[in-house]
């Protein structure tokens, strides 16, 4: 099928395009975008950069366009105006949802997105980055060298033990780690992980906190997050978005203290 | 479990479990060997004859049940509600209506080289789409490559505006009704309502000698032995992991790489094939194709035949076919007016009752009985 | 002598004729007196006697002579002879106007023949004369007070293309004395078309002139004749005729579009209707019936039992069935509507595809009950005569009023609907249940309640759209099947949810289905509007009209 050569071409611009590792190195700048549901602006004129293996939290009150701005970064949105550069050099506005994965961006939605109806041994295999054409999935095989990868990520999500269990009767927090999973197996350059401990438990917020914490300087990692105490965790560069633009950055404690971001938390 | 190094003819054939195959072999049996022994070898008022009316019949059922397991892999796994398999089926009856049209030869009624329609239409010479139809071969092919090249054309457009659901189930009824006019059609050069019949023979036997009948009876039937291998081996590969995958959560499938478009494509293009297949057998055993195979009933029927067995279980609607068209032939015999009751009912009552079909229900029944 | 005969005129049997000519004579009277008209009887006898002379030559110029008098007496004579009551007797050879009670008066004199000669011949146009009489009559009638006479009179001349050079004095004097601009632009008309024939290369350049003015499709042929050195030999009409022609042919061309839009709007305007309450149960509620033609057929039936009950019990009141049948339709639509959704639907909801199965089953079962109930042949309803009939808006472009009707109907209904969802508790109600059903329950709306009120409502505007079916389709079991796949197609343009959608996407359809229809036929333009509706699909896959919005993941 045609989407062999397409998917293949992708490839080879993603990697050329991913120079090693450039501590200076932006790998995600968001240049003025705007986007607008008939006339309520989502996003107004926002701009950002995201460094290369650096892991940054972004929040802000409800209707602030954190997941917009993860549709237009992924695809599923595209921005009235502005773009979103990959790697310095691949705009995404020109590609698919499809080719946006291929290129290194993972994503975790909101609500956990899984397959409910395949084991979770089998959602982390269709994770995996490998070829992703109809002709390679109509003869692949799992192979040993697969299992083994699986069988690790399986154990640093903490499922190991429900590998072959349906995923629609996991529990919500098992949800979302699996889907932090699958991102892992896509082994992508950017992960967005939006609110990823959203119903979990303490206990499981915190391991999920030590995840992010080991994987920040293999990958970049954007968090969308409204858990305070988790953002704090992180030990990591915030954002705070407000009505479509940017309200401020810096240190957690920094940013706490910051009057914009009281009033836009308390003052309404 | 297989690996990467098992030949992938084996792993083809291992798709298929043990109860499977015990399945498949005494179907096989029954139908590829005892049936067209017991039509051929005995007379009319032996024990063991199976008249023609049967072997029709069943033949004819056989070809639904292959159109039934198309739309399994199509609805049941990929989660396309398509309603317009019955085009794809009359496609493919009609690309090898072609052929059985010219091999009538100059024996019909106005004893031409052209089907009596077109003499009767005062045509002089074949349209350019009826091109080497007289070659068994070639209509074969078309009968494969129509349906198929229709189906991945709209496919295409249909599935990059990424319309499905519902829309899709409604688009693709609209296409159909399309073509049904179209079809309908003095001009068209399909024989408007009449469609292709009294067909005489195919590569020069006659069509409606004993052998013949037993020949493509059994046909149908490894045609249906060979569609459900073929199902079973796709939905239990990681393309039919991704396709179901797909149907459950689409985004999700589309954020880890995969285009759900060609996967979408592609199995809607293969079930349109073997819907084209199964009709190009069915024609030459009923003896007639016309446009009332795309009546829009037809192909909203396909769907409750899956439904009934059990969707997403490939074996499942192929049963499904099997106990409405049986009791439509019972029905329409004893009780015609009330048929489109009891059809009426049966949607209703197993979409309310039966969401997973005989077949979720044996299963249940079975998982009950074990516990 | 008079006075009986005008006394004649009053008798019963006569007495449309007597509404034509009565005040007629009144109008010819105070005409100024031309110097070749003679007043009253006597008739110049040769003239008379020439209607029963030899040949048709003699017979038809006597006739025109006659009308060209214009005069009462020689309306008496005409009309005589058209209604086979004008004799020749035996005997004297005489021309008589035979009377009702056996009376006979001479045609020439108008003189009482008594006693009336036994032998009598009939004076007997044949069908040649005929053809000239009955022109001549027309021709007669534009003296009429009654402009709708006149008028039919005019259209009637036009039509039959009678009329010949020899009247153009007296339609001279027609056009110096009538008002009416309708019936002075048909006599124009007229006029030209006998000009054109005329051995006189000015009269004809100046009806060619006339022609061009005309919007009637009918005199395309003889212009295009006239462009012609062969048939016509003067350059300077052929050039006029060229410009009469492209004038004409641009006014055809409008007409015949304005023709096609209009019948797009009524078929946009059949399929609003039909859709209308799809609109609510699948836009908005998210239900697909594919038994929502057969609630139009319920409706058709509805109307059929409405009209049959009227024809049976209240003949005098026929005409007005439609109007008992819009309440009937509507409550027998939604009374199945009730049925279905209670035993059904509720059970479905937020379950799409299998509503498309379930109610698909009903469709066959409402089908099949209908079939039991009536047969399953197609019933004959008759039209209302006030829906019979056209306005004419130009000469080449007639609007039907069961169309026009149709078009007010659906406007009625949609401004109904809208207000319905719009401006009252209910809409309230069924739009809050649509948006967010927990939430609405969570504030105190009765949920299962407004779900089948929603539901019963969009069947019951299936049953008003079935009203409107009955009058400009058949009438049978099978009938809503045919409409389903154009409903669906419509609300899907629209956009789901959409009433403004809906309508302008049937209405867009209904106009370019036309439009296409009148170039490639009614096949292909539904295959075309299929395709182009894939291809909308392709740029705005939700509808035409639907909203963007947040969608949460």
């Amino acid at each position: 099928m045609n989407d062999v050569t397409d998917t293949s071409k992708i490839k080879a611009e993603a990697s050329a395009s991913a120079p090693a590792s450039n501590k200076n190195d932006v790998i995600l700048e968001i240049a003025n975008i705007s986007v607008s549901f008939d006339g309520f602006k989502a996003l107004n004129d926002l701009s950002m950069k995201f460094m290369r293996n650096e892991l940054r939290c972004i929040i802000g009150p409800n209707g602030a366009g954190k997941t917009t701005m993860m549709d237009c970064i992924t695809g599923k949105t595209t921005p009235d105006e502005g773009t979103c550069t990959f790697n310095n050099t691949v705009d995404l506005s020109k590609l698919s949802e499809a080719e946006i994965a291929l290129v290194g961006i993972g994503r975790k939605f909101q609500k956990p997105t899984i397959f409910e109806s395949h084991t979770v041994f089998e959602n982390l295999e269709l994770a995996m980055k490998t070829d992703k054409t109809v002709f390679f999935s109509l003869f692949a095989v799992v192979d040993d060298v697969m299992r083994d990868r699986i069988s690790e990520t399986l154990k640093t999500v903490n499922l190991s033990a429900h590998a072959d269990q349906l995923a629609g009767r996991l529990s919500h927090g098992q949800k979302q780690w699996l889907e932090i999973g699958m991102l892992l197996m896509q082994d992508p350059q950017l992960l967005l992980l939006d609110e990823p401990v959203a119903g979990m438990t303490d206990d499981e917020t915190e391991r999920t906190g030590e995840l992010f914490n080991s994987l920040k300087g293999k990958h970049s990692l954007v968090v969308v997050e409204h858990d305070m105490d988790f953002v704090a965790q992180l030990k990591s560069m915030v954002t705070v978005l407000d009505q479509g633009s940017m309200l401020c950055e810096g240190e957690m404690a920094a940013v706490q203290s910051d009057p914009r971001v009281i009033e836009v938390y308390l003052g309404r | 479990m297989s690996n990467a190094r098992t030949p992938f003819i084996v792993r083809f054939f291992s798709a298929t479990g043990r109860t499977g195959w015990i399945a498949i072999a005494l179907f096989a049996l029954l139908t590829i060997v005892a049936v067209p022994v017991c039509h051929l070898m005995f007379q009319e008022g032996d024990a063991l004859f199976i008249s023609t009316f049967y072997v029709t019949l069943i033949g004819k059922i056989m070809c639904y049940a292959i159109v039934a397991v198309a739309m399994d892999l199509i609805w049941g796994y990929a989660g396309v509600l398509s309603l317009a398999q019955g085009l794809f089926f009359a496609l493919g009856g009609y690309a090898f209506g072609m052929y059985l049209m010219r091999s009538i030869g100059l024996d019909g009624v106005y004893k031409s080289h052209l089907p009596d329609f077109m003499v009767f239409l005062d045509w002089k010479a074949y349209p350019w789409f009826w091109a080497f139809t007289d070659s068994f071969v070639y209509s074969i092919f078309l009968a494969i490559a129509a349906p198929g090249l229709l189906a991945f054309v709209f496919g295409f457009f249909v599935f990059r505006s990424r319309v499905k659901g519902v829309y899709f189930a409604i688009i693709s009824q609209a296409m159909l009704y399309a073509f049904l006019l179209l079809f309908f059609m003095n001009n068209t050069g399909f024989g408007g309502n009449n469609g292709f019949t009294d067909f005489k023979r195919i590569l020069g036997y006659d069509i409606t000698s004993p052998e013949m009948r037993a020949t493509l009876f059994a046909l149908s039937s490894a045609t249906l032995l060979f569609a459900l291998l073929f199902g079973r081996y796709v939905v239990t590969s990681k393309y039919g992991r991704i396709l179901t995958a797909i149907r459950d959560a689409e985004m999700r499938v589309m954020f880890l790489g995969y285009n759900p478009l060609w996967y979408k494509l592609f199995i809607w293009t293969v079930a349109a094939i073997i819907c084209g297949i199964a009709g190009a057998l069915y024609v030459p055993q009923v003896g007639i194709i016309n446009p009332s195979e795309m009546a829009t009933a037809n192909s909203i029927e396909i769907a409750i035949w899956a439904a009934i067995g059990g969707r997403g279980t490939l074996v499942g609607p192929a049963i499904g076919a099997f106990v409405v068209n049986l009791s439509k032939s019972w029905f329409t015999v004893a009780f015609p007016e009330y048929w489109l009751y009891f059809l009426g009912l049966l949607f209703v009552l197993v979409t309310l009752l039966l969401p997973q079909g005989l077949v979720g229900l044996y299963q249940q029944l079975r998982a009950r009985s074990t516990r | 002598m008079l006075c009986k005969l005008q006394f004649r005129f009053f008798s019963p049997t006569k007495i449309l004729r007597t509404a034509i000519l009565l005040p007629w004579l009144a109008a010819i009277f105070s005409m100024p007196v031309n110097a070749e008209l003679i007043e009253g009887f006597p008739l110049d006898p040769e003239l008379v006697h020439q209607l029963n002379g030899d040949g048709n030559k003699a017979k038809t110029n006597a006739i025109k002579q006659l009308t060209l008098l214009a005069t009462p007496e020689a309306v008496q004579v005409l009309t005589a002879l058209a209604e086979d009551r004008l004799m020749i007797a035996g005997d004297s050879g005489e021309i008589l106007i035979r009377m009702e009670g056996e009376k006979a008066f001479d045609a020439t004199s108008g003189k009482e023949v008594s006693p009336v000669p036994e032998d009598m011949d009939q004076v007997y146009p044949n069908n040649r004369v005929r053809v000239v009489l009955n022109t001549s009559m027309s021709i007669l009638k534009l003296f009429d007070p009654n402009q709708e006479i006149r008028l039919e009179a005019a259209k009637q001349i036009e039509d039959t293309g009678g009329a010949d050079e020899m009247f153009l004095p007296i339609m001279d004097r027609v056009l110096a004395k009538e008002s009416d601009s309708e019936i002075k632009e048909i006599i124009t008309l007229v006029k030209a078309m006998i000009g054109v024939k005329s051995t006189d290369p000015a009269v004809r350049l100046s009806a060619v002139k006339d022609l061009g003015e005309s919007d009637n499709p009918d005199i395309k042929l003889k212009l295009t004749e006239m462009t012609d050195p062969a048939n016509e030999a003067d350059s300077s009409v052929r050039a006029a005729a060229e410009e009469s022609l492209a004038s004409l042919e641009q006014k055809i061309l409008i007409g015949e579009t304005v023709t096609r839009v209009f019948t797009g709007l009524s078929l946009g305007s059949i399929l609003l209707l039909a859709a209308l309450g799809l609109a609510i149960t699948y836009g908005v509620m998210g239900i697909i019936n594919m038994a929502h033609g057969e609630l139009l057929m319920i409706g058709a039936f509805a109307t059929f039992v409405v009209h049959d009950f009227f024809r049976d019990n209240f003949a005098e009141y026929f005409d007005w069935y439609i109007v008992a049948a819009v309440p009937m339709a509507f409550i027998s639509a939604a009374v199945v509507g009730v049925i279905m959704e209670r035993t059904v639907i509720r059970w479905l909801y937020g379950r799409a595809l299998e509503t498309l199965l379930t109610t698909w089953g009903i469709s066959l079962i409402l089908i099949q009950t209908v079939r039991v109930m009536f047969g399953t042949f197609n019933q004959e309803i008759a039209n209302p005569a006030w829906l019979s009939g056209s306005v004419e808006v130009m000469s080449n472009v007639n609007l039907p009023w069961n169309r026009l009707i149709i078009i007010g109907f659906a406007v009625a209904v949609l401004v109904l609907v809208w207000l319905l969802l719009n401006r009252t508790r209910l809409g309230l109600f069924v739009r809050a249940v649509t948006q967010n059903r927990t939430m609405a329950g969570c504030v105190g709306v009765p949920t299962a309640r407004i779900d089948t009120v929603a539901f019963a409502l969009g069947a019951a505007i299936a049953g008003l759209g079935g009203v409107a079916l009955s009058q400009v389709s058949n009438v049978g079991p099978e009938m809503g099947q045919g409409y389903i796949v154009d409903c669906f197609m419509t609300v899907v343009l629209g956009g789901v949810g959409q009433l403004a959608g809906t309508v302008w996407a049937s209405m867009g359809i209904g106009i370019v289905t036309k439009l296409v229809e009148g170039g490639l036929g009614a096949v292909f333009a539904k295959v075309i509007v299929l395709a182009i509706i894939i291809l909308v699909i392709q740029k705005r896959p939700q509808g035409l009209f639907a909203l963007k919005g947040r969608t949460a993941d």
